[in-house]
């Protein structure tokens, strides 16, 4: 009983070694982020492809004029914010199933948080670039 | 460890698929699809920033067979994540967990991707004056 002697040799509680050791690790955060950006994509996803699949063949200019929709920007920027926030939570977790070298795992779920923020950022930009050019 | 034998993961070569696991694994590889998928509409909307010229040159790439090849895959894959992703905040909400609910909304998710991916192509060949 190796892990019995360990436990009483420490001047930390049970409890307090235990605690943020549980299966979640960081509790509800993660799992409850996940389903708020997947309930608010259930309206945002269903617009944005109903919108492009309506603007099949449109060229550049009925393209840029709708991207300059103050709805279509509004909605366009909660688009990419919520969709590029599920995806890193949801390949945060798919990483944390396959990669087991700790330092690998730590370095890829940063990375993809980082990228993440970066292109959403860049679409954003890109979005008020179209709008307010001309 | 000693003396008490760990239950496994299932093991993939010996596991039977089900449709439930089968569901399962999809919604991961389409949700990693539609990842790659939004680094794609950031460069579709940069190119829409740069100008008719680079808005162009991306348009005709979607026009090409790897392009559609592309987009549908990404509309299969959208309909599907959205579909079965209603299907767990379901079963987050504690319905539909029992198993003949769970093969009856696993295969209701498969016809409606199906459906809804023929629905947009249909309208989109449409909108551009297909028929």
């Amino acid at each position: 009983m190796a892990e019995t002697t360990e436990s009483t040799k420490s001047l930390r509680s049970p409890i307090a070694r235990a605690r943020g050791l549980g299966s979640a690790k960081e509790g509800v955060a993660h799992w409850w982020a996940q389903r708020m950006t997947a309930l608010a994509l259930i309206p945002l996803g269903i617009w944005f492809v109903a919108s492009v699949v309506c603007l099949a063949g449109a060229d550049h200019a009925a393209i840029t004029q709708w991207l300059s929709a103050p709805f279509t920007l509004g909605a366009l920027a909660l688009t990419l914010f919520a969709a590029f926030y599920h995806a890193a939570l949801g390949l945060q977790v798919v990483i944390e199933d396959y990669i087991h070298g700790k330092v690998a795992k730590h370095a890829l779920i940063i990375l993809i948080q980082f990228a993440a923020f970066a292109f959403a950022v860049s679409g954003i930009i890109a979005l008020l670039m179209t709008a307010f050019a001309g | 460890m000693a003396g008490h034998p760990r239950p496994l993961s299932p093991h993939l070569q010996v596991y039977r698929p089900q449709l439930t696991s089968f569901t399962s694994i999809m919604h991961r590889l389409t949700g990693i699809g539609l990842a790659v998928g939004l680094l794609y509409l950031v460069c579709w909307l940069v190119a829409a920033a740069s100008g008719l010229e680079a808005f162009d040159r991306l348009q005709s790439f979607n026009g090409s067979i790897v392009g559609k090849l592309l987009l549908l895959g990404w509309t299969i894959a959208f309909f599907y994540h959205l579909l079965n992703g209603l299907r767990h905040l379901a079963w987050d909400a504690g319905w539909g967990f029992e198993l003949p609910a769970a093969y009856r909304t696993g295969y209701a998710v498969l016809i409606g991707t199906a459906v809804l991916t023929i629905l947009a192509w249909v309208i989109g060949y449409y909108r551009m004056g297909a028929f």
